[in-house]
């Protein structure tokens, strides 16, 4: 049988991934990497990542079973991993913590970090404050606008937001500010990326934190239904939560694995964010993959409802098992996303994320389809709390 | 002998350093430039760095990122980049130019073809800011192919062993960033250059241009003390944000004289 074994000693998942930068960041990342190959192996700080998940995320995240919706739905069952459950309401902070952790431990007593929506965001001056750290967000000037809580939440747990006004003014412009950043104060600065982008070693990184979502899931399927599940199923923005659900499961070719990304206002429009459905491999933020870009290889302005699955690229691992064919990836448009979200709010008392909708929204898509002996495992990636605002303006609402 | 290695031959033996601008092609607006790039020449440029503008400039500071930034409102593409390089070719046929830009754009037109069109073109050099050398060999090889040179960037934290690796793929002269940050960022420590300038000359055998943090024609002078060329980019992007368009080629055109003669007057000096 062959062992999946990726990213290799460059970091690359076959053409994707590897370190697209700047000489000037180069012995940034040296540094980076060298270190965490040490830590990644250390049985002190692999100690300290899972007390810190239990003690303070609160994991193990339980699998529950949505069997109302899944009746309703009148095919395979629904089961969702409750990542909305962890303190900060998402999978985000599983990673925030590793990497304070390494930068503990690398004497950097400075993080920075971008953020869209704010939930990263959110997630990082969450640990800084838990570990007394110095933090800066850097954030979209459209987006600060747009997610005025999360900008008063980051203020409230003590970091700096900086709204970036280069470019369009979104992630992907606070994702190059804060490279400008940490290549200017790289001595004492920490840069704790939220996906499984950017250069070596980072989408590795990211995942290698984000996989406790796919282990534990591995133990409580075989604890709670004997078995695993038939097909994972899990949003894909820059893919943290899915790399992390599905990563576990890769060697397992009996377990399906489907990526949902944001078809905005259908793929084939030109407002949707389906990085991997409809874009063409290139380079941006240090590593190749797919990117939504033009003719000219410029990156063009992505839409989605949700904030978190509006970015132009993709992790490049993803990129990779769509390639193999080992994952599959398909598009969910806004009024799908939307109509799941109310179906989980109505039917079983829980409200997700928009993001995790997008996942939702492929299940229901999916289940009827199948014999009721089925088992979807669906990535409820986060909750939907921050999303009232979105939620209420699409159905006309103002609150 | 191509152009660039031509250019620093004839500067070396009249005991002269190179100035190297950088403009961003397009900015403030695609029919400027090849104009700008003349008076360049004119004002005492030895070889034009002519940027390709992206969408996601990361390794640029703020000034340059929106001289891209006004370079994409005209949708300037590499094709119009090198249609620019054409037409400054029809008057000059000795002056080096290095296209300086992302690697995106390249991957999106293909090593080859871009190849072949920049070498039409009558480009000399690429510099590509995301190609770190373990990225880039089938570019390399693309380029040396067609005659052009890959010119590399070098920090001052890069390692020995990452000095050597570049030294075996770069042609033309390297291009030494004299500080840790993004371009357009203003302290310059001279006596940091000369130090990491004596280790790179011990490992290169290509001339070693400078940039980073040089704002006028004192520092100009005495990095040119030191190095073999001087490259200057944000400065001049600012000369071009704050003159009105009229006034652009006018004032552009005085900074260049300005650095030149301050470089010059350093070397009657000594």
């Amino acid at each position: 049988m062959n062992v999946y074994d990726l990213p290799n000693k460059s970091g690359h998942f076959g053409p994707y991934g590897g370190v697209f930068v700047a000489e000037t960041l180069i012995s940034a990342l040296d540094e980076l990497r060298e270190q965490y190959e040490q830590y990644r192996n250390d049985d002190a700080f692999q100690k300290e990542f899972t007390y810190e998940l239990k003690h303070y995320v609160g994991r193990p995240s339980p699998i529950y079973h949505a069997k109302r919706w899944s009746e309703h739905l009148g095919g395979a069952q629904i089961l969702l991993k409750r990542e909305d459950l962890n303190h900060t309401g998402a999978h985000k902070v599983n990673n925030t913590i590793g990497q304070a952790l390494l930068a503990r431990r690398m004497g950097k007593n400075r993080v920075i970090a971008e953020t869209g929506a704010g939930q990263h965001g959110v997630a990082t001056a969450t640990v800084a404050a838990r570990y007394g750290m110095q933090c800066v967000v850097y954030m979209g000037s459209e987006d600060v606008r747009r997610q005025a809580t999360n900008v008063y939440r980051m203020k409230l747990l003590g970091a700096e937001v900086v709204p970036v006004e280069s470019g369009s003014r979104t992630l992907k412009d606070a994702l190059n500010e804060a490279m400008r950043d940490w290549v200017t104060h790289v001595e004492d600065t920490f840069y704790i990326i939220g996906t499984v982008a950017g250069p070596h070693p980072y989408p590795m990184m990211v995942r290698d934190f984000q996989t406790v979502i796919g282990k534990e899931a591995k133990i409580q399927m075989q604890e709670g239904y004997g078995r695993q599940p038939d097909v994972l199923i899990a949003c894909v923005g820059g893919g943290s939560n899915a790399i992390g659900l599905f990563y576990p499961y890769i060697d397992d070719n009996a377990v399906q694995m489907v990526g949902v990304e944001a078809a905005g206002k259908g793929l084939d429009t030109n407002q949707h964010a389906a990085t991997l459905t409809k874009g063409k491999p290139g380079v941006l933020h240090g590593n190749r993959t797919y990117l939504i870009q033009d003719d000219n290889g410029q990156i063009i302005e992505t839409h989605s409802i949700s904030a978190g699955l509006d970015y132009p690229g993709v992790g490049p691992e993803h990129a990779w098992l769509k390639d193999i064919h080992r994952a599959e990836y398909v598009g969910i448009t806004d009024d799908e996303a939307l109509e799941a979200f109310h179906a989980l709010c109505r039917l079983e008392g829980i409200m997700p994320a928009l993001e995790s909708s997008h996942a939702l929204a492929y299940a229901a898509k999916l289940a009827p389809t199948l014999a009721k002996d089925k088992l979807l495992l669906v990535n409820l990636s986060g909750r939907g709390d921050k999303d009232m605002a979105t939620v209420a303006q699409m159905s006309g609402i103002s609150l | 002998m191509n152009r660039i290695a031509q250019t620093f031959a004839v500067l070396q033996s009249n005991r002269k350093k190179a100035l190297i601008p950088f403009i961003t092609a397009g900015d403030p607006d695609p029919a400027l430039t090849v104009d700008l790039m003349h008076c360049m020449v004119d004002e005492g440029s030895d070889i034009i760095e002519l940027g390709v503008p992206f969408s996601d400039p990361m390794a640029d500071g703020p000034t340059i990122q929106r001289s891209s930034e006004r370079a994409l409102k005209h949708h300037v593409s590499l094709i119009n980049v090198f249609d620019m390089v054409a037409k400054f070719r029809q008057k000059n046929t000795y002056t080096p130019v290095v296209l300086m830009g992302y690697a995106n754009p390249v991957e999106a037109m293909g090593y080859e073809n871009f190849a072949v069109k920049a070498k039409d073109a009558g480009v000399d050099g690429v510099l590509t800011v995301d190609y770190p050398p373990e990225e880039c060999e089938e570019w390399v090889k693309c380029l040396e192919q067609h005659g052009m040179d890959a010119i590399f960037l070098l920090s001052p934290t890069t390692t020995q062993l990452r000095i050597e690796h570049v030294a075996k793929l770069a042609k033309g002269y390297i291009y030494y960033v004299s500080l840790k940050g993004v371009t357009g960022a203003s302290h310059l420590n001279l006596r940091d250059v000369e130090s990491m300038l004596a280790k790179l000359r011990a490992l290169l055998s290509i001339p070693i241009g400078v940039g980073f943090g040089i704002r006028d024609g004192a520092t100009a002078a005495a990095v040119a003390e030191l190095a073999d060329a001087v490259v200057i980019g944000s400065r001049i992007i600012e000369e071009i944000e704050h003159s009105s368009r009229s006034e652009i080629l006018n004032n552009v055109g005085n900074l260049i004289a300005s650095m030149r003669m301050a470089i010059d007057a350093k070397r009657d000096q000594n």
